[in-house]
């Protein structure tokens, strides 16, 4: 009886769980379409984390904190851009760097904000459906930005591969040499990639020190814009493959608070190595079958392009 | 067309892979001294207390062994790994691991040790990082699956494992509950070289490394196969070279010197199992690896430099009360100015538009 009543709130906890994760993958893949593959992820959820979080506390709008957030992470991102894209950096190097100084800077920006309260969002109620057993919670009573998130992805979806300018964008990726030729702008087009990938990791840090536990601490986001990376692979590069991995994802980590909860005597470590053990097994479980990775991955993924050469 | 823009050159310039770390410094402290400024620091006084101050004492000049020690043990490795095109980022864990099984040795052999303690310690913690390393390696060989997100996820899980074991196994019977380990016996600590600092045995390890790793690059056939595969992977398939191989051994070895670097660590400066072994030496060895310029000379100098970063960062705060964090936002910043830098090696810089095409 007890047990059947936890599903309810599990169920809502797991979509709170997968809305960082969904937003950073989300904006990695279109990232990654383009030919880009940046591994800065990490540091732009810090920033994005960090920044809106401050902006919060002192201007007490939320809608504020993430606008800066997005614009932090995509500030990040730019560095990133200029460094793979105009100075022809190594973009796995480059990706590293960025998640190493995303670690550093979001600290020395945070140092001042250890440990402050913030109030989170409101959550949505809409009398009757909210009170509806099991699944009201979870589909109608979450708070604006895991809507969000989950709207982005058909949005992604129907840009990607309904519109001009998506089908431009995954050619790019998929032969930058011919894109060129065309005359489309590569570099261009990238650099716009790269900063939406930015804005989106943003959101993704900010919806977890802004919401989902509000406050600021050093490396909050725990790896998981390494995970959102690894749902980009597992997702094989499609939008709503991405949502149903973070989805995955997020009941790892709400399962992992439970059964503690269900009285299962396991170390709380053991226990919270489960999202990073499932990350290697579902990478494992995707990987395997390389031709399918050959057949969905950009053709020009983390490859360099200098329009002269 | 624009005004600024780059021309590639017919031949890598040699001058520039030897200026570019370099300009890459000079832009971290100018940028440092601008940071300083905008913090409200006199940067002056800040640059100084920061990286000039802690080379002043033994002391200091000590910690900056201390400390370089790890990051070469790590960066020799992985830079041989990067070669390769193999990108294993999961030095920390592979430090970790070290340090758990190093570590657990002197434990489980407390009170009954002997001279042959410290040796099994040090194979046990080559031991412990390389089996953590053979984890990416057999996944990327036999399923394909990237070992940069293998090897990293297996960071957190390293951490977390030494966490939950200086809470349960490893905790110190007498120790009220502090999640640590007994402080190891005679038997299980490093000597120390230098008396008066913390310099110990590992320092050693770590200039026999410097020296193996270039005997192996430089030397053998074996490192010949390696720059091959990173520079041309099509033409070491054409020469038939075995690439499976080279993955194995790149992230054998540089899991092995990075749990040599986790052993030294607990057997030495630490001289017990605590859930804080490294202030992130294993991700600060990427950078090492990459200021180094993949070369174990170069990796040498670099470690130097970075582990002034860390003490540094510790004596400024000290002294002028600068923010910790300042540290890997200056380690970051670092490993940005090279990257950038680096597009001299292979391109000039032309001002002006383009005359003819070539």
């Amino acid at each position: 009886m007890n047990d059947f009543a936890l599903i309810g709130p599990i169920l809502a906890a797991m979509f709170a769980a997968a809305t960082p994760l969904l937003f950073a993958a989300l904006g990695e893949l279109v990232v990654e379409k383009s030919g880009v593959l940046n591994l800065g992820v990490e540091g732009m959820m810090l920033v994005g984390a960090v920044c809106g979080f401050a902006v919060t506390i002192q201007t007490g709008s939320a809608v504020t904190g993430f606008l800066v957030a997005a614009l932090a992470g995509a500030a990040t991102a730019s560095l990133f851009a200029v460094l793979t894209l105009f100075l022809l950096a190594n973009q796995v190097a480059t990706g590293l760097a960025l998640t190493l100084f995303g670690v550093g800077l979001s600290a020395l920006i945070g140092q001042g904000f250890v440990g402050i309260p913030l109030e989170g969002l409101p959550k949505l109620y809409i009398p009757g459906l909210t009170d509806l057993p099991v699944v009201g919670q979870a589909l109608f009573g979450q708070d604006i930005m895991v809507y969000l998130a989950v709207a982005a992805v058909p949005l992604v979806h129907l840009f990607l591969y309904r519109t001009r300018a998506g089908l431009v964008l995954r050619a790019v990726g998929e032969n930058h040499t011919a894109a060129h030729a065309l005359g489309y702008k590569v570099l261009r087009i990238r650099f716009l990639a790269v900063l939406f990938g930015g804005a989106m990791a943003g959101l993704g840090g900010a919806f977890l020190s802004m919401d989902y536990t509000p406050m600021w601490a050093e490396n909050m986001t725990s790896g998981r814009g390494w995970i959102a990376l690894a749902l980009v692979v597992f997702a094989t590069w499609k939008p709503v493959r991405a949502m149903l991995g973070a989805w995955l994802f997020g009941g790892v980590t709400i399962l992992q608070l439970h059964v503690q909860g269900l009285g299962i005597d396991v170390p709380s470590q053991l226990l919270s190595m489960l999202p990073y053990l499932a990350t290697v097994l579902v990478l494992v479980l995707i990987s395997r079958d390389v031709a399918r990775i050959r057949l969905n991955a950009p053709a020009c993924l983390g490859k360099l392009f200098h329009p002269d050469a | 067309m624009s005004l600024i823009r780059l021309e590639p050159r017919g031949q890598a310039s040699k001058t520039m892979v030897y200026v570019t770390p370099l300009l890459a410094v000079a832009l971290t402290l100018f940028s440092g001294f601008i940071l300083f400024l905008a913090m409200g620091f006199d940067p002056v006084k800040a640059l100084h207390a920061f990286f000039i101050a802690p080379l002043t004492s033994v002391r200091g000049l000590g910690e900056l062994v201390v400390k370089a020690t790890p990051l070469v043990l790590c960066a020799v490795g992985l830079a041989i790994g990067f070669r390769a095109n193999v990108w294993n980022i999961g030095a920390e864990g592979q430090l970790t691991l070290g340090a758990i099984t190093g570590g657990g040795l002197a434990l489980a052999f407390y009170g009954e040790g002997g001279w042959w303690l410290l040796p099994l310690m040090v194979i046990g913690g080559a031991v412990g990082g390389a089996v953590w390393a053979a984890v990416p390696a057999f996944l990327r060989l036999r399923f394909n699956a990237s070992e940069i997100l293998t090897s990293l996820m297996l960071n957190y899980v390293a951490l977390l494992l030494l966490n939950y074991l200086v809470h349960g196994p490893y905790r110190d019977p007498d120790g009220f509950a502090f999640p640590e380990s007994r402080l190891f016996e005679a038997d299980a600590v490093l000597p120390i070289l230098w008396s008066g600092t913390r310099v110990h045995l590992g320092a050693l390890f770590a200039l026999f490394a410097v020296a193996g790793g270039w005997l192996l690059i430089a030397r053998t056939f074996i490192g010949f196969q390696i720059k091959v595969i990173g520079l041309t992977p099509a033409a070491a398939g054409y020469a038939g070279f075995d690439q499976k191989r080279i993955v194995w051994l790149a992230l054998l070895l540089s899991g092995a010197l990075a749990g040599i670097a986790g052993m030294g660590e607990v057997a030495g400066p630490i001289g017990q199992v605590t859930a804080s072994i490294s202030p992130g030496y294993g991700y600060t060895a990427i950078i090492v690896a990459f200021l180094g310029r993949l070369h174990p000379v170069g990796i040498l100098l670099a470690a130097l430099l970075m582990a002034l970063s860390f003490i540094g960062g510790e004596a400024a705060q000290i002294a002028m009360g600068l923010p910790k964090a300042i540290t890997g936002v200056f380690q970051g910043m670092l490993l940005f100015f090279l990257l950038a830098s680096d597009v001299l090696i292979r391109y000039r810089v032309r001002f002006g538009t383009r005359r003819a095409v070539a």
